[in-house]
């Protein structure tokens, strides 16, 4: 396994009398893509939202790297190089495709007071937004507004925006909803790719997709971690099938 | 959406897939209308002897201004603030007070007065920038209606200090006897002063421009448009968000430094929150977040004001009627529809 880029420990929060995430340890290696599945409610979309720093812990700690980065605000995590997409896509609508993901080149390249040169003209900002829409196959659509994209499309704009921060650790949630079997299959394939730059912690109910991609897996369970492994350690194990997995 | 070629604000490769965009399109031709509009007709009165409208003609450009100011708040950054005149009252009393201490040749916290129109200005500016950057970052703390309301108590503040200070006229307000000075130009001619006004107009119109297509600009609107994505994106809205804040009530605290000096006249009337309201229907009137919004909502407003006014006394009336047609038919103000709509963002 390569060196830990990610590591959360003990982390808790507790809502009102919802122990949202209970005690949960986590990490994540280089290369690999680390699923984490779990029934609805199970607290996964925010476990990454305290990851991400938009949810305070109640305890815990997370590392990026050899940084303590509990303490930070979500801007600050992204330009220190965590990446996510969100589970329902968070875009400006009216703006082009291409400007949505501009912004990340921008926060990059340092502060945004910058008050003088047009963006538009901008090849710093321009060259490395098209790359990144160029590896998510969005090429064609950089100046059409995000409203006009289809959901699966948008949830690609999100990985998009995401990659063009260059990350060191990647948060999606539920990349593959919405896109269909076709979208589902060339995402897949992208990401098996994009892994060996940057790891992946992965949230996805779509179970074809997690098993041919995790290198682990974790089970989240009303807010805890119930069991850990590869794919067929997890597919085996009593306790997930009987939680989640079914038959 | 059906004009992407009206849109070069917004999207960036627009102008390769379309072909070389026009030279003269309809939004440009409106904008130049506009302005050629403000500069020849104040011209033609001056030839005419019509000082009046010549001075009628400032009072527009300023009144202008100060909306671009407020505009570049509300209309591009997404902060209502019901709080504008406390700038633009500022900058009225920072050229009253001035001239005061100029004219009996006294200090004012132990600094001489001056009646030279470039030191106003800048003693104008960075006050209100300083009051702007104190309020913003305690109001954009909050959003919305609470944002609306912690603004509109912040100039009422500033309002009633200035009434209750006797110092400088309290109630009644000071005068400035004299017409502050600018080295080459005689202030007092009003073609001359009105030239001053629009070069002010024409300088918080360009300055709005480019700061919106620059990188500041693209973060104010994704801030706007959706804080969460800019913080993903690694921007923290709240710094962008008080910068703009802060500009904005620079541009309307400029305005209102020479429009004290146009009546040869400050009162607490210019910090009101009346006065806070009008700036608003003038940006909403012309154009919520368009560039030339303001210039056509304070051109129809003072227009009103001065035609309808005359004839009674409810002109706000009519006013009011206008406003509603114009919130619940052209969303993009009287400039969206003379000059059609801008892709939003």
């Amino acid at each position: 396994m390569g060196e830990r880029v990610l590591s959360i420990s003990g982390m808790s929060k507790r809502f009102g009398a919802l122990q949202a995430t209970q005690d949960v340890s986590l990490d994540l290696h280089a290369g690999e893509i680390h699923a984490l599945i779990g029934p609805n409610g199970a607290g996964k979309s925010t476990l990454i939202a305290q990851i991400a720093g938009s949810l305070k812990p109640d305890a815990g700690e997370i590392r990026l790297g050899e940084r303590d980065i509990t303490a930070l605000g979500v801007a600050r995590r992204a330009r220190l190089g965590l990446g996510r997409s969100f589970q329902v896509s968070c875009l400006a609508e009216p703006l082009s495709v291409l400007r949505n993901v501009m912004i990340g080149a921008q926060a990059l390249q340092g502060h945004s007071f910058r008050f003088w040169r047009p963006v538009d003209s901008d090849p710093r900002l321009l060259a490395p937004a098209h790359a990144a829409l160029e590896r998510m196959h969005l090429a064609h659509r950089a100046d059409t507004p995000v409203a006009a994209l289809s959901h699966g499309e948008r949830r690609q704009v999100e990985v998009a925006c995401a990659l063009v921060l260059e990350p060191r650790a990647l948060l999606l949630d539920e990349p593959m909803a919405g896109l269909g079997p076709e979208g589902s299959a060339r995402l897949t394939e992208l990401l098996e790719t994009l892994k060996q730059e940057v790891p992946i912690l992965l949230i996805e109910h779509d179970m074809d997709a997690v098993f041919r991609l995790a290198d682990r897996i974790s089970v989240l369970v009303a807010g805890r971690v119930i069991a850990h492994g590869d794919g067929p350690t997890i597919r085996r194990d009593p306790r997930v099938r009987d939680a989640y997995l079914g038959d | 959406m059906t004009r992407p070629h009206l849109s070069p604000l917004h999207s960036p490769a627009a102008a390769t897939p379309a072909g070389p965009r026009r030279w003269l399109d309809r939004r440009r031709l409106v904008h130049g209308a506009l302005l050629a509009l403000m500069l020849l007709a104040p011209v033609a009165a001056d030839l005419l002897g019509e000082v009046y409208y010549v001075n009628l003609a400032s009072r527009i450009a300023l009144v202008a201004m100060a909306a671009v100011g407020l505009n570049l708040a509300i209309g591009f950054g997404g902060m209502i603030s019901f709080g504008h005149a406390a700038y633009f009252g500022l900058g009225g009393y920072v050229a009253g007070i001035s001239a005061y201490h100029a004219f009996d040749g006294s200090l004012v916290m132990g600094l001489p007065g001056s009646d030279d129109m470039r030191v106003i200005w800048l003693a104008a500016v960075l006050l209100c920038g300083l009051l702007a950057l104190a309020i913003g970052a305690i109001s954009l703390r909050t959003t919305g209606v609470y944002f609306i309301m912690i603004t509109l108590a912040f100039a009422q503040m500033v309002y009633y200090f200035a009434t209750s200070w006797p110092d400088y006229g309290g109630e009644d307000g000071l005068p400035i006897y004299l017409r502050n000075s600018l080295p080459g130009v005689d202030t007092q001619d009003a073609l001359s002063f009105f030239l001053i006004c629009f070069a002010g107009l024409m300088l918080s119109l360009a300055l709005t421009s480019r700061l919106m297509k620059s990188r500041f600009g693209a973060a104010l609107t994704m801030a706007r448009l959706n804080e969460t994505r800019l913080a993903t994106a690694g921007i923290s809205p709240f710094p962008i968000r008080l910068v703009a804040f802060v500009v904005s009530a620079m541009i309307t605290g400029l305005a209102g430094a020479l429009y004290a000096d146009l009546n040869g006249f400050v009162s607490p009337s210019m910090l009101s929150w009346q006065l806070s309201g009008e700036l608003m229907v003038i940006v909403i009137l012309g154009g919520v977040g368009r560039l030339y919004g303001p210039l056509a909502g304070a051109i129809l407003f003072v227009m009103m004001e001065t035609l309808l006014g005359g004839l009674t006394e409810y002109w706000t009336f009519f006013l009011g009627l206008v406003l509603l047609g114009v919130v619940l038919f052209a969303r993009q103000g009287v400039i969206g529809w003379l000059a059609g709509s801008e892709r939003h963002g």
